[in-house]
């Protein structure tokens, strides 16, 4: 399968001092769901706004290693660039414009596009399409929205700029469990009928590892392990560490020394 | 009777003075959360630029698109070396860039052009319109009423920019959410240099119509402190609040200067003159205590 997104071996500095990634490597496959899996301050938020640029709003920088997609290379790019080129975020806490309209927020998607209003009129069908639900509030402010539509706002938001391939950081953070199932079935609907290729950065293991096709696991600013989804779901280690199962049934991670979790991981 | 409404009108039309410069503040506030403490200085720095170009011997008719043209050069220089540098920081960070950028400004304008008061004459006198006075026995001010409708009709033309257009509505994301907006290819630093340029042409349409009533000279930075009340009122983000804002604190100024001190010198005696100065900002803190969002502006929307 031929690199579509690659990122090779980043490191990335905050405040020129503050090391967070220590040379991550990872490929995302066209019309593939990744998932990027890790406990918090692992360095999954920080490896998807190296790729969609938005680093420098908050004084971060990749200093070492590269960021290509279909073969050109991308850490340079404004994240306006970016998104002309195909790649879009959907940030973690979904940061929805509050004021605006579910309706304009969908429309500022479609800011970098030069669409006539023909074509804008089709989009935004095709988002309620996706996210029946986002219909019928789209003349309500998104600020009064629930936090699944707001979700789904933002998606649906990154969608009008036509997108070929979206960053979609934390889906998961606080909602109840059927609307995440709902969300990620949505995600998967997009990446089969809209051929959409996804990286999913998530701290909800299992949820993420049904729906993704291939696995990434951060600690600490380093891939540790990396394989096909099913192949992930069923290893020991992540079963252990991630998902609270043992062979021995349900554990408790008092009992797990922390070291020797840690020595696991790195061996 | 007429004596009241002629005062009211007096009061309603130099109201919408203050709006047009409580209009600079909004756009900067809609577009940036920020309350642009350089607007006074934009005002006075536009009006001088329209007179000095005059001066240098260009017709109004191509000094007053010079003058828009130095107010966005200054807009764009204003993004790039100040405001560039500032995305993500908090608003207070970006509120003394712009006292400091007041300052710059307020002394660039006479090493440019300048220091003495000069007249600026836009071919409007202020006197009464005949035909009023005539049938109604009223003085309502020719200028008044033109820069009314002036001050009016941009009002109308940035409300419906605002709401209906695609950088419009990419104005009001940003000012919701600078790294949202970031995140979906709005580029940050087109929008602020526009919205400046935009905030500037406002200040230039005050600086005009206040310049050619007071005389131009450093006395216009101090507009900006009467668009505060207009703004309380109004709300800050909202360009029709800015419109309805001025003409409340205008008529009601008018009118308590001349209705309130007769009483007041009733009970108390003595002399109660000059209650116009303060009475917009008594209002105003009445106000913040009741709606401190202002009439218009955008409720705080918190999820608890």
């Amino acid at each position: 399968m031929s690199a579509y997104l690659s990122v090779n071996n980043i490191e990335v500095i905050y405040d020129h001092v503050i090391l967070v990634l220590k040379g991550v490597s990872l490929e995302v496959p066209q019309g593939r769901i990744v998932a990027l899996l890790g406990a918090n301050g692992a360095g999954k938020t920080t490896t998807l706004k190296a790729i969609s640029n938005l680093l420098a709003a908050e004084r971060g920088e990749v200093t070492k290693g590269d960021i290509q997609f279909k073969g050109r290379r991308v850490d340079q790019l404004t994240p306006n660039e970016l998104v002309r080129g195909g790649v879009i975020q959907v940030m973690e806490g979904r940061h929805c414009f509050a004021h605006l309209t579910v309706e304009e927020n969908l429309l500022t998607g479609a800011y970098t596009r030069k669409a006539s209003r023909g074509e804008l009129k089709a989009n935004l069908e095709k988002v309620y399409e996706f996210f029946p639900r986002l219909k019928q509030r789209r003349h309500s402010q998104a600020g009064y929205t629930s936090g699944g539509e707001q979700q789904m706002t933002a998606i649906g938001r990154a969608l009008m700029a036509n997108p070929e391939m979206i960053l979609l950081d934390e889906p998961s953070m606080g909602l109840a469990p059927q609307i995440v199932e709902e969300i990620f079935e949505i995600v998967r609907d997009l990446n089969q009928r809209e051929k959409v290729s996804f990286l999913l950065a998530e701290q909800n293991t299992m949820v993420a590892l049904r729906y993704a096709d291939f696995g990434y696991i951060l600690e600490n600013g380093r891939v540790v392990m990396e394989g096909e989804a099913a192949e992930l779901r069923d290893n020991e280690d992540v079963k252990e560490f991630y998902l609270g199962l043992s062979s021995s049934g349900r554990k408790s991670f008092r009992e797990v020394k922390h070291y020797r979790r840690r020595k696991r991981w790195l061996a | 009777m007429q004596f009241f409404l002629e005062v009211m009108i007096g009061g309603l039309l130099s109201g919408v003075m203050y709006s047009l410069v409580a209009l600079g503040f909004v756009l900067i506030f809609k577009a940036s959360g920020v309350l642009n403490f350089a607007q006074g200085a934009m005002v006075f720095f536009a009006a001088l630029s329209l007179v000095g170009c005059m001066e240098k011997g260009a017709p109004f008719w191509l000094a007053l698109p010079l003058a828009f043209g130095i107010m966005t050069l200054l807009g764009i220089a204003t993004e790039k070396f100040v405001l560039r540098k500032m995305v993500n920081q908090p608003p207070i960070a970006l509120f003394m860039a712009t006292i400091g950028l007041s300052f710059f400004i307020e002394g660039l304008a006479p090493m440019l052009w300048g220091n003495e008061v000069r007249r600026l004459d836009i071919g409007l006198v202020d006197e009464p319109i005949p035909w009023i006075l005539d049938n109604w026995n009223m003085v309502i001010s020719k200028f008044d009423l033109f820069a009314s409708g002036l001050a009016l009709g941009l009002v109308a033309l940035l409300a419906l920019f605002f709401q209906y257009t695609r950088v419009g509505r990419a104005l009001r994301a940003v000012a919701d959410d600078h790294q949202a907006a970031l995140s979906i290819g709005i580029p940050l630093q087109h929008i602020w240099a526009l919205v400046w340029a935009v905030a500037g042409f406002v200040a230039l349409v005050a600086g005009m119509l206040w310049g050619a009533r007071n005389g131009v000279q450093f006395a216009l930075t101090f507009t900006a402190l009467k668009a505060l009340p207009v703004l309380i009122l109004g709300g800050f983000t909202s360009v029709p609040g800015a419109i309805v804002g001025g003409l409340i604190i205008g008529a009601s100024e008018k009118l308590a200067e001349i209705y309130i001190p007769p009483l007041l010198a009733g009970v108390f005696g003595g002399n109660f003159g000059g209650i116009e100065g303060w009475f917009p900002y008594v209002m105003a803190l009445l106000f913040l205590l009741i709606r401190p969002e202002g009439l218009f502006g955008e409720k705080h929307i918190d999820r608890v």
